[in-house]
């Protein structure tokens, strides 16, 4: 079973966060900080699970969902979306855009392992 | 010798013929069969009202005690149709345009439908012709009493039979002049019965005239030698009195209440009065032929001291001629009733409607509206005022006592009568006469005439002895009889004279100095020019109205549906097939009705009037309709300008809407910029110690990495929070300024120092220190802050290998201006325009800041009254600070 991830995020800190994690948990981390090629850089990796910062340099990680969900090849990839911005909006239009999971920052080190496992399995079983 | 029985029967058969003449005109009138009753003959007899009983006993006393000065009465009206015709058929035609009611309508109407002028009017009449309808009822009594004295054996009261003789007259002038409310004001009995009478007088007067002629003097040859031989015969020409009586009766003729009802009023056609103009002189002519010739053999033949004003009844008496005397007598029964018939109409009608009306009206208090409630109280109104004026000749009869004091009283009623005079000929002429004009000159004429002729008249219950003979409190020169110290002037003359003169004076100097309203000038013209511009009166009568016209014109303006519904029901109710009705009377009125409240009462006239062609539109209508059209152009204008108001109005609230939507927009993206830069060092900071708390068997390093990203972020939150709070102290302007003077060079030696303290840096900082010596009064704490932050900005930004930072100083217009080039890629030419905006971080640049700093270095320029901008193409990054050095700070 691969149990890869690609972690798109720009803040230095939260990347080596998750990344420690997540490795500690047994995935593999892959990381990219810029939103403009990371629609490329997501067909390049193929990873088993993508987790998404909404608010990220050169495209918004809603833009970058999009993408995803009308390319064939990434339509069903589970998306756990990550954002710092408090509003209800965008939890909305992520939905609406076919996120997999939508998280608030600050969040528990617990939630964001349930939530990656919990896609994973439900990935796996489908 | 005939018995009282006979003549009171024979009397009262007389006037049951006049009943049935005056009604069966009425019946005739209204089945529209009344062309022979609206003949110039009947006209012109009818016109003979003038000649009361006063001229027909009296004209034979007057010659008998003055001679020839009796014509006067008669020239005055002689004149007036003859040489003033067409002043008259000016009369008439307003009169007829106007509706005219009354004398007393005609000048309230003339004077902006001034009801005071008309309560004026109408109080003038009363008091003048109140003692006229008391000499009528005495002259009735008197010729009874005469038969009576023939008769012995009568029982004779002479208090009831006036009292009857009145109750009489009041009944069948409520009979015959308030049948109905005529629109018109058209009593074809009334003036049926009058010229009857009319007749009835001129016959017996021609006959006793023959009689004494050739009956009783032999021929004309033997009676001009009687003539001859009398006083009479000698011309005594008073010159002043002729002049002053001929005026008074010609005033009197037009201005007469009586006179106005019969000539103006009661006028079917204006054409009669071209017959009137040679036919009445003739009968006056006639009536005066054989005045002189009874008064000569009444004087001859009749024992001294017999009353001269009987002679028409006592000469025929004397001889035994009784037949004739009882013809005598109905002829002056005729001119008695006749006169006292259409006077007490006449008033009547002015009482109701200028004075009885307006009291009930506004004792109602609600605008009454035209019904049949109305006309049953006008015609009650016009009933109970007759009732009443007759009342008041009958008491003013009693209480006067009867006798002489009467005789005198005919000419001084014509004085006050023709004070309406100069009001009147005015109003016809002169478009310059006023309202307050009229009322003055009328008021003052009125007190005139009643101080130097009417109360001295009355005797001295009224004006005592000592005002007679020394004037008013003393005063020599308010004599009643030689007012302003002229004297030995007749009475009649002096008080015409004064009247006449002053009123005349008075009414065209004030219409001079007052200002008429715009009713006024409107009537104005109307009277004045009524030749060129009478519309007939109002009322459609148009039979060859075009239904077809009507109806496009009603579309226009009730709309296709509206107006076709109208029509339509219309038609139905007449009866006709199709869906246009015949354009009768009632219809155009309803039609005008309804579009009137569309588009305003004149203009839907003046529409109307148009397209049916049977009444051209008249400068009234057009008035009318200007004015209309004026108050709807107010109107829309003031509309418009609302509406402008409330446009601007609404712009402003949306653009001070669209102003609080884009502050709501930059305070929501505010609070979310804050919230995402609060929670992201949060989530550091809480992943990392749960990350401590939670793993196990991390290795020291690993532990201290985590607690140092800790610290890290915690640091952050911190600088954060200084940012924000700082930027909201600069921008909400409280911050206080610590002005302080300094020199240049200290303040970037102490910005250099603390903005690269601590950083292992390659940058070099190069400066000029010999033009840094710039004396400053500035905030120095707060102009540190600012150059602190462009060099750590160019410390962090630089990409260089090997950064470099110059700092160049220059002071020109008082102003230092340093800037601050590094040697690096610069901004990007997209980016420059929005990074002194908050939160704007370049891309990729992730070192920390919040991206508050140049929004801070801003702020505080602004505050110490300069700027900091960035200089394109200088290479690298490059800001301009711009700071005045003489301390010009903004508040």
């Amino acid at each position: 079973m691969d149990r890869h991830v690609l972690l798109i995020e720009d803040e230095p800190n939260i990347i080596e966060a998750i990344r420690f994690l997540l490795t500690r948990d047994g995935w593999s981390v892959d990381t990219h900080s810029d939103g403009a090629d990371a629609v490329e850089a997501i067909r390049d990796a193929g990873p088993d699970l993508v987790i998404l910062d909404l608010m990220l340099p050169g495209k918004s990680g809603l833009e970058i969902l999009r993408d995803l969900r009308a390319l064939p090849e990434t339509e069903k990839l589970p998306v756990l979306m990550l954002t710092a911005r408090g509003q209800s909006r965008d939890r909305e239009m992520a939905e609406r855009a076919g996120v997999s999971r939508f998280m608030t920052k600050p969040f528990s080190n617990a939630e964001v392992l349930t939530a990656v496992r919990d896609l994973l399995a439900q990935a796996s079983q489908s | 010798m005939a018995s009282l029985n006979l003549l009171v029967l024979v009397c009262m058969g007389y006037v049951v013929l006049l009943f049935l003449v005056a009604f069966a005109a009425d019946r005739l009138a209204a089945r529209g069969r009344s062309t022979w009753l609206r003949s110039p003959l009947i006209y012109t007899l009818s016109l003979s009202i003038y000649c009361t009983a006063w001229t027909f006993y009296g004209a034979v006393g007057y010659a008998a005690r003055s001679g020839l000065e009796f014509v006067t009465i008669y020239l005055g009206p002689t004149l007036v149709m003859v040489g003033w015709w067409w002043g008259l058929r000016k009369l008439v035609r307003i009169g007829r345009s106007q509706r005219v009611t009354s004398v007393a309508d005609l000048i309230s109407s003339r004077y902006g439908k001034s009801n005071t002028l008309a309560i004026c009017v109408t109080l003038l009449a009363v008091v003048g012709v109140t003692p006229y309808i008391a000499l009528q009822l005495q002259s009735i009594t008197l010729s009874f009493a005469t038969f009576s004295e023939a008769d012995p054996t009568a029982a004779y009261s002479e208090g009831s039979s006036v009292l009857l003789v009145a109750a009489g007259l009041a009944v069948f002038a409520i009979l015959f002049g308030t049948r109905n409310l005529d629109v018109n004001e058209r009593h074809h009995g009334v003036v049926t019965a009058v010229a009857l009478e009319a007749v009835v007088k001129l016959f017996a007067l021609l006959a006793v005239g023959i009689y004494v002629v050739w009956g009783l003097s032999g021929g004309v040859g033997p009676m001009m030698q009687r003539i001859d031989a009398s006083s009479i015969g000698t011309w005594q020409v008073h010159s002043g009195r002729w002049a002053a009586i001929t005026f008074l009766s010609a005033a009197a003729f037009v201005c007469l209440p009586r006179m106005f009802q019969v000539m103006v009023v009661e006028n079917d056609d204006e054409r009669h009065l071209r017959t009137a103009a040679w036919a009445f002189p003739l009968y006056m002519l006639l009536m005066s032929l054989f005045v002189v010739p009874i008064a000569v053999v009444g004087l001859d033949i009749m024992p001294p001291g017999e009353n001269p004003d009987l002679f028409v009844l006592t000469v025929p008496l004397s001889q035994g001629r009784e037949g004739l005397a009882m013809l005598s007598f109905l002829g002056g029964f005729s001119s008695a009733t006749s006169m006292v018939i259409v006077a007490a109409m006449a008033l009547s009608t002015m009482v109701s409607n200028h004075i009885v009306m307006p009291i009930w009206l506004s004792a109602r208090g609600d605008g009454a509206s035209v019904s049949g409630d109305v006309r049953s109280v006008v015609l009650l109104a016009r009933r109970i005022s007759i009732a009443g004026i007759l009342a008041l000749g009958y008491f003013y009869y009693r209480l006067s006592g009867g006798g002489s004091a009467l005789a005198a009283i005919g000419l001084i009623a014509f004085a006050g009568i023709a004070q309406i005079l100069p009001a009147l000929i005015g109003g016809l002429f002169w478009r310059g006469a006023t309202r307050t004009g009229a009322l003055v000159g009328l008021l003052v004429g009125f007190a005139l005439w009643a101080y130097t002729l009417l109360l001295p008249a009355l005797g001295s219950g009224l004006l005592s002895q000592s005002v007679l003979q020394d004037g008013l409190f003393g005063l020599h020169w308010l004599r009643p009889y030689a007012l302003f110290g002229i004297s030995g002037l007749d009475p009649i003359v002096h008080s015409v004279m004064w009247s006449m003169t002053l009123n005349a004076a008075t009414f065209c100097a004030v219409s001079l100095a007052s200002f008429p309203s715009p009713l006024e000038r409107l009537q104005g013209a109307q009277f004045v020019n009524v030749f060129e511009h009478s519309a007939g009166p109002r009322g459609w009568t148009g039979s060859v109205a075009q239904s077809e016209d009507l109806m496009i014109m009603s579309q226009r303006i009730l709309g296709a549906g509206q107006a076709q519904d109208l029509f339509q029901r219309e038609a139905e109710a007449q009866g006709v097939r199709g869906h246009l009705p015949e354009p009768t009377p009632a219809f155009l009125e309803m039609l005008e009705r309804e579009l009137a409240g569309s588009v305003g009462a004149a203009t839907a006239h003046a529409m109307i009037g148009q397209i049916v062609g049977g009444s051209s539109v008249s400068v009234e209508d057009l008035l009318a309709v200007a004015d209309e059209s004026a108050q709807m152009l107010e109107y829309s204008s003031q509309l418009e300008v609302k509406s402008v108001e409330l446009s601007r109005t609404a712009r402003k609230l949306r653009e001070a809407n669209e102003k609080l939507t884009q502050l709501s927009v930059q305070k929501d993206a505010f609070l979310s910029q804050v919230s995402h830069e609060l929670r992201t060092p949060m989530t550091s900071i809480r992943a990392f110690s749960e990350i401590l708390r939670d793993a196990d068997g991390l290795e020291p390093a690993e532990q201290t990495r985590c607690a140092t990203i800790i610290h890290d972020e915690a640091l952050r939150l911190t600088r954060l929070l200084n940012d924000l709070l700082d930027l909201s102290v600069l921008e909400s302007g409280q911050v206080s300024l610590n002005m302080r003077y300094g020199l240049l060079s200290d303040v970037l030696d102490h910005a250099e120092a603390a903005a690269l303290a601590g950083a292992d840096s390659p940058l070099t900082v190069q400066r000029h220190r010999a033009g840094e010596a710039v004396q400053l009064q500035s905030d120095l704490d707060r102009l540190a802050q600012v150059f602190i932050n462009l060099i750590a900005n160019a410390q962090k930004y630089c990409n260089a290998d090997q950064p470099e930072l110059r700092i160049t100083v220059q002071v020109t217009d008082g102003n230092a201006v340093i800037d601050f080039i590094d040697n690096g890629r610069g901004i990007p030419v997209e980016a420059q325009a929005t990074i002194f905006d908050k939160f704007v971080r370049l891309r990729g640049e992730k070192v920390g800041g919040a991206g508050l700093g140049l929004a801070i270095c801003r702020e505080i320029m602004q505050r110490l009254g300069g700027n900091v901008t960035y200089l394109a193409d200088r290479g690298g990054g490059a800001f301009r600070v711009v700071l005045p050095v003489a301390g010009r700070v903004a508040a």
